[in-house]
């Protein structure tokens, strides 16, 4: 009977009643409110003895730049990190949510975080979104089968790559990589690679800009390069500086005493009924 | 199915922001050079600042194909006035032929966000700020554009200017000297790219007074 299989409750998994009625409203012209979106630029490469991951540093909402130094490389475990972009909001979420279940993981297991366990986790939590949780990452880390690198797209595919780039500065990244990478880069070289990577996409790409971070995991050790490059200072300081004249009076800081204006008899006869 | 319909839209976005700020005895016309699409710069040295006539500067942004077609009626409208009066047209007088122009084309624009500066007939300076249609004012200062939004309170906040309702009417020039007020334009453009995406690259500035007109350049954060 088709009426006892609309009544049977879902069996758990995400339900898609919202979406439609989303669909339905914004149609009828419902204004959505807007994101924080991470248009960026994020890469990664595989060099002799490790992986480095890069960003840019610039959250834009529309046209305006929202943040001006955000961190994209997230913390997964001590062996692995992530870099984000899309919606701010999901990157950091799902990296946050993934982070601690390694975390309760390696726990259990009492041994150190594989790359692929991560990857796991991230593609079949984003395959069950549908692609709604809009997340595009690179994923790099260190463990006991050697350096890995991948990538994640928003609807749960993954790459397994050498060199990667995502977000909006993707093609600027990888027009370098392309023409630039080989197989057994030193450390130096790497890193240097992946900044000129980023500063392709921050100068290339209006989605990213500002500075350059860097996070380069070998077996046992990492190092995160907060601002590692700083190319983008201000132009212009005006010498005099300037100063903003208050031309509004603040109504709630000025208070009356009204026991000076008026005589208060103190004690007096109570009211009559 | 669903029907198929056009997609195509004749107008595009280039971004890029324009300021003007009047003096007693100069005008200060700005804009950056960076011409963009979407995410795209499509190139780092465009000029959006053109000279009409000997005393009126024009600086545009918006679609900067329609920019283009509006400077050249205006080129030619011009070379026109010249032939039929023997004389440069004063900045009055181009302002009212900007709004014409912009008005002739209502129901399918030019997408253009123009100031329009210079020094009238007095050798005052001025500005006058239009919409895409037409619709224009004498100001004291103005900004149009995609940074305008970001730079406009904070002008109103510097440079607030008397209502144009008063009688009688009250000078809409600034206090400042020129090389105040050019100071204050390198600011305004040094914060706006700060925060707007499609500003940026390079400022090019057109300063007109009673000695003639010169232009000068500061470099903005290029990323």
């Amino acid at each position: 009977m088709s009426t006892v299989a609309e009544s049977v409750p879902p069996k758990g998994g995400f339900s898609f009643d919202l979406c439609r009625r989303n669909e339905m409203l914004v149609q009828k012209g419902l204004k959505q409110p807007s994101f924080l979106k991470t248009g960026t630029t994020i890469v990664g490469l595989i060099f002799q003895d490790g992986v480095i991951l890069g960003a840019d540093t610039r959250a834009t909402e529309g046209p305006i730049v929202a943040d001006k130094n955000c961190e994209k490389i997230h913390y997964m475990a001590p062996n692995i990190y992530c870099c984000g972009a899309g919606t701010a909001a999901d990157t950091e979420a799902v990296t946050d949510m993934v982070s601690s279940q390694l975390k309760l993981h390696r726990y259990h297991t009492g041994r150190e975080s594989r790359v692929v366990t991560a990857l796991t986790l991230l593609k079949s939590h984003l395959f069950s979104y549908q692609g709604y949780v809009s997340a595009a990452l690179v994923l790099g880390g260190v463990d006991v089968t050697g350096p890995h690198l991948h990538t994640i797209y928003p609807h749960g595919s993954t790459d397994t790559l050498p060199f990667a780039t995502m977000g909006s500065g993707s093609l600027a990244a990888m027009a370098v990589f392309e023409s630039k990478y080989r197989e057994g880069l030193t450390r130096d070289e790497g890193v240097k690679l992946v900044a000129e990577a980023i500063c392709s996409g921050i100068f290339n790409d209006l989605g990213s800009g500002s500075n350059v971070d860097i996070c380069v995991i070998t077996k046992g050790k990492k190092e995160y390069l907060r601002n590692y490059m700083l190319p983008n200072p201000r132009t212009y300081v005006s010498e005099k500086g300037y100063s903003f004249a208050k031309k509004t009076e603040v109504l709630l800081t000025k208070i009356t005493p009204l026991k000076e204006l008026v005589e208060v008899v103190e004690g007096g006869d109570a009211m009559e009924e | 199915m669903t029907k198929q319909q056009a997609n195509w839209s004749p107008y595009d976005n280039n971004g890029g922001t324009c300021v003007a700020i009047a003096g007693a005895d100069y005008c200060v016309i700005a804009a950056d050079t960076r011409m963009s699409t979407g995410y795209n710069i499509l190139t780092r040295d465009y000029s959006k600042i053109i000279q009409l006539a000997d005393k009126s500067v024009m600086a545009s942004s918006g679609f900067q194909a329609d920019v283009r077609a509006l400077q050249k009626v205006l080129a030619a409208r011009h070379l026109i006035y010249q032939h039929q009066h023997n004389k440069q047209m004063s900045c009055p007088a181009m302002a009212q032929l900007l709004s014409n122009t912009l008005y002739y084309k209502r129901f399918f624009p030019y997408y253009a966000f123009n100031v329009l500066g210079g020094l009238d007939n007095e050798g005052k300076g001025c500005v006058f700020t239009y919409d895409a249609v037409g619709s224009y004012e004498r100001v004291g200062y103005s900004s149009q554009g995609s940074g305008a939004t970001l730079i406009t309170p904070f002008l109103d906040n510097q440079l607030k200017s008397p209502s144009p309702l008063l009688l009688p009417a009250k000078d809409a020039v600034t206090p400042l000297s020129e090389s105040e007020a050019i100071d204050l334009v390198k600011t305004c453009f040094a914060s706006a790219t700060e925060r707007d995406i499609y500003t940026g690259d390079k400022l090019e500035m057109v300063i007109l007074n009673a000695s003639g007109i010169r232009r000068e350049y500061m470099e903005l954060r290029k990323d």
